[in-house]
């Protein structure tokens, strides 16, 4: 069975087609085409858009379409002919009537939907990414973040045998501390994770672990949520501060043990000319 | 003559009239305290000795005060930091439009010199009229700006001096020729040889360039000091001139200066095309508006490029930096700037639509322009995705995160640079478009060419998107790398299609002529727009550069420990911002109104009044000599 959102694509084109069969007129097509837009946002896609960018690709496609319909004469008059046609021509008066009927009764439909919805926390701009300090102090020992590189990395190259042992050990520190909350595959889908208000990051795809230098996830780990810097707030997270609880070389095993299992690389240090 | 005396009397009368009873009723209500005889011997009380005990104490202690240096003092109601924000904002806007109009009026009063058409040379004299008042206005916000700094923040300015001071003569002595090259430029128009009128308005061009790039050392200084010690001394001053991201802003301000003086003059064009009483007026604003519009996208489209270098190099500079700008507090202001940058890009767009509309035979290209829609709003709304979506709490869980699983990967900068390729070439190709409107070529290789120009647009495209999408399966170091080649490709594009163009069109046959001052008056509008876009654009970039540096004067060195050491909340930001934009429009509004009053008959009196002065009882002593 073909998923729904294959189906509502296979519509809109099917319309698509149909208008373009028809030889349809501007202002059917250019409609008809917002319309389709509109519905293959809503119903498009497996997991729903937010309204955030339904709103915003709405708002672009609105401007296309004005910016279109607009940039001729000839096409404007194609447009507008419709409308002309029917506000003046004596035989159209009952759909007249029905539009201004139907018009402010959208926008009550409209009013009473966008009352109609269950309470729940406002939204906000959460940062994902908050800049780290230049430097922070672990375990009574400083480390300067700017410099910081992970210590075993190198292994990886030179003595494949001791960076296995190392992945072994990060491996068994993330099962037996981290995967309540970020889950056995890292999708931050772990038993706790549903209680959790943001839910952990997902570290399977390439878009979080892949653009932060270890150095930066050292500080999350070791800080967690309580070591967020105050500027630029709000932060919001619930990760413990693991350095109450974990080494030094743990916390450095775990972040090898991260990249490894996600098949990701950390971003490389910019080089200063 | 007596009856206008006697009602000026009355009036005085009558005037009179109403103080004496104000006065009246206001003295009938204030407290009297009731009369006392004074006593023959004053008796002192132990009150009053009190007071007067307390009064030599506070004589004293104000003649044994030692003398503190201030580290802040307070604006009044609006607090240091608005204060010194819109006065930096404003001077920054007059003085790029000073810098950049100079910039293309040259240029186009060159183009004018080599083919003689006086068109062009009333057209650049016509920019520089804008000048004069825009150079006064800069040097007032200038002035604000240097004491906003010295009374408000006394400390950090003395350390900008300690570091800076060598630099500040040769400002001064620039700021001082800069003024004399402006007003021969401007009053020498048509007094002096070509040559040596061009050499003039080289001068100036140069001389405020150096003035800019002088005053970039000092701000880029804040945000990626060099040249001093751990602990802030000064160690080289050049070296703290050409610190990390000096020239990047250098650049970047350039172009960017260009491109908004261009917008600013078109949307001067538009006031002027918009009240404009006759065919020959429109037809010139018009073309004027078109020259502008078409100098500020010539600008514009380098300028993501620019503005990629300078991010670069604040990455490289610190990761810190890096990612409070693009990850951190600062990151959504880059959505604002991708929707604005769109809308840019659809209203340079929609501009060369509307344009075709006055070319006769343009008509065959309308078909096109559906495609080319269809390709900048994509681009756009790529361009405008973000990454870390906002979202309610139910979203979130829906998505599980705040990426969603397919819009996701719009979100990254692999798309975001194949976005901004695409419509680069989008809004090179409708100009293109324009160019070739009413005209046939006429040379045998003709479809050769063209199909030459097709070839190597579709090479530029598969190249930009090959590597954007690669750019998903490689790490960030060589993603990076990519913009290169991506960039080039479409540069390479926008020069050689346009030799080919030049070549392929000379000695065309013309199926109709540009119709100037028959466009849409919408076509005004957007001319505005743009110029409105592009001001808030600055201010809004601006403020992510300078609010990089959170809770520092200068980065890492000077700390901010005045009540306004916090990043303002992004609404508050972009609020100030808008008020910013506001008066910058309403000021450019008196300047181009003062500008258009040259153009206009002198003041002459009403005939009525002119033939009073001109009875022999009124002239003056010894005029009839």
């Amino acid at each position: 069975m073909m998923p729904i959102v294959w189906w509502v694509a296979l519509l809109l084109l099917a319309v698509q087609f149909a208008l373009w069969k028809l030889r349809a007129g501007t202002f059917l097509w250019t409609l008809a085409s917002w319309f389709s837009i509109y519905l293959f946002l809503h119903f498009g896609f497996t997991v729903p858009v937010p309204q955030s960018v339904i709103s915003l690709y709405l708002g672009i496609t609105t401007l296309a379409t004005v910016a279109y319909v607009t940039s001729d004469r000839e096409r404007l008059r194609n447009f507008t002919a419709p409308l002309v046609r029917l506000c003046i021509e004596p035989g159209r008066r009952p759909v007249l009537y029905g539009v201004a009927v139907l018009l402010p009764a959208l926008a009550a439909f409209g009013t009473w939907r966008s009352m109609n919805v269950p309470l729940e926390a406002p939204a906000f701009g959460r940062t994902i990414h908050p800049a780290p300090p230049d430097s922070i102090t672990v375990h009574d020992k400083p480390f300067n973040l700017i410099t910081l590189e992970n210590p075993y990395r190198k292994l990886e190259k030179s003595d494949p045998a001791a960076f296995a042992r190392h992945l072994a050990n990060g491996k068994r520190v993330f099962y037996q501390n981290c995967v309540y909350c970020h889950g056995d595959a890292m999708r931050g889908d772990g038993m706790y994770a549903h209680g959790l208000n943001p839910i952990p990051t997902n570290f399977a795809e390439g878009g979080t672990l892949a653009l932060l230098q270890e150095s930066f996830l050292f500080w999350r780990v070791s800080k967690g949520g309580p070591g967020l810097p105050e500027e630029g707030g709000p932060w919001d997270t619930a990760m413990p501060a693991w350095e109450s609880f974990l080494t030094e070389d743990e916390m450095w095993d775990v972040i090898l043990f991260l990249y490894d299992y996600t098949d990701q690389r950390p971003r490389a240090r910019e080089v200063k000319e | 003559m007596m009856k206008k005396g006697l009602a000026a009397f009355l009036a005085a009368l009558l005037g009179f009239a109403v103080i004496v009873g104000i006065a009246t009723f206001l003295l009938r209500r204030e407290y009297h305290a009731p009369y006392r005889a004074p006593a023959a011997v004053t008796q002192e009380t132990p009150r009053a000795q009190g007071i007067a005990d307390e009064k030599a104490e506070v004589e004293k202690r104000d003649k044994e005060k030692p003398y503190q240096e201030v580290e802040y003092r307070q604006f009044p109601k609006i607090g240091s930091r608005v204060a010194v924000w819109i006065a930096a904002q404003l001077h920054l806007l007059f003085a790029a439009f000073v810098l950049a109009v100079p910039l293309f009026a040259l240029a186009i009063e060159f183009i004018g010199y080599r083919t003689k058409d006086r068109r062009y040379d009333r057209l650049a004299h016509e920019f520089t009229k804008l000048l004069s008042v825009s150079f006064s206005l800069t040097a007032t916000f200038g002035a604000m700006l240097t004491f906003g700094l010295i009374i408000l923040y006394p400390k950090f300015t003395t350390y900008l001096v300690s570091v800076f001071s060598p630099t500040f003569l040769p400002y001064v002595g620039l700021f001082f020729f800069e003024a004399f090259f402006l007003y021969t430029y401007y009053y020498g128009w048509g007094k002096f040889s070509p040559r040596v009128h061009l050499a003039l308005g080289l001068g100036l061009n140069v001389v405020g360039t150096g003035i800019m790039l002088i005053a970039n050392a000092w701000l880029t200084f804040m945000t990626s000091p060099s040249g001093i010690s751990e602990k802030g001394a000064l160690i080289s001053t050049w070296d703290a001139v050409r610190n990390y991201t000096w020239m990047p802003i250098n650049v970047h301000r350039i172009i960017a200066n260009v491109a908004f003086g261009g917008s600013v003059a078109a949307a001067y064009a538009a006031f002027k095309f918009l009240g404009a009483k006759t065919d020959e007026e429109r037809a010139h604003y018009d073309w004027m508006g078109y020259i502008g519009n078409f100098v500020a996208i010539c600008a514009f489209l380098p300028l993501p490029f620019a503005g990629y270098y300078l991010a670069k190099e604040i990455y490289a500079y610190s990761q810190t930096l890096g990612l409070t700008m693009m990850g951190g507090a600062f990151s959504w202001l880059f959505i604002i700037q991708a929707v604005l940058i769109g809308n840019l890009f659809l209203a340079a767009n929609y501009y060369l639509w509307l344009g075709m509309g006055r070319i006769s035979g343009a008509e065959q290209f309308q078909k096109y322009i559906k495609y080319l829609l269809i390709l900048v709003a994509t681009c756009f709304a790529v361009w405008a995705t973000p990454r870390s979506i906002i979202s309610t709490v139910s979203e979130v869980r829906a998505m599980g995160g705040s990426a969603h699983p397919a819009l996701q990967f719009l979100g990254v900068m692999s798309a975001k640079n194949t976005a901004v390729n695409i419509l680069i070439l989008t809004t090179f190709l409708s100009f293109l478009l324009y160019r070739r409107s009413g005209k046939t070529p006429t040379v045998s290789w003709a479809k050769a060419g063209n199909r030459a120009q097709l070839a190597i647009f579709l090479v530029a495209a598969t190249i930009v998107i090959s590597l954007g999408i690669l750019g998903y399966f490689v790490e960030a170091r060589v993603r990076i790398g990519f913009s290169i080649p991506q960039v080039l490709s479409v540069l390479f594009t926008m020069v050689s299609v346009t030799v080919i163009d030049v070549f392929l069109y000379r000695n065309a046959t013309k199926t109709g002529e540009v119709r100037w001052g028959q466009i849409a008056p919408i076509s005004q509008y957007v001319l505005i727009f743009i110029a409105v876009t592009f001001t808030w654009l600055m201010g809004l970039m601006g403020y992510v550069r300078s609010g990089l540096r959170q809770h520092w004067h200068v980065y890492g060195v000077i700390r901010d420990t005045s009540v306004d050491a916090f990043t303002p909340t992004l609404g508050f930001a972009t609020r100030i911002v808008s008020v910013c934009v506001l008066l910058f429009f309403l000021l450019i509004s008196f300047v181009f109104w003062l500008a258009s009053l040259t153009g206009k008959k002198d003041w002459e009196p009403r005939p009525e009044k002119a033939a009073e002065t001109e009875r022999p009882g009124l002239e003056p002593v010894g005029a009839a000599e």
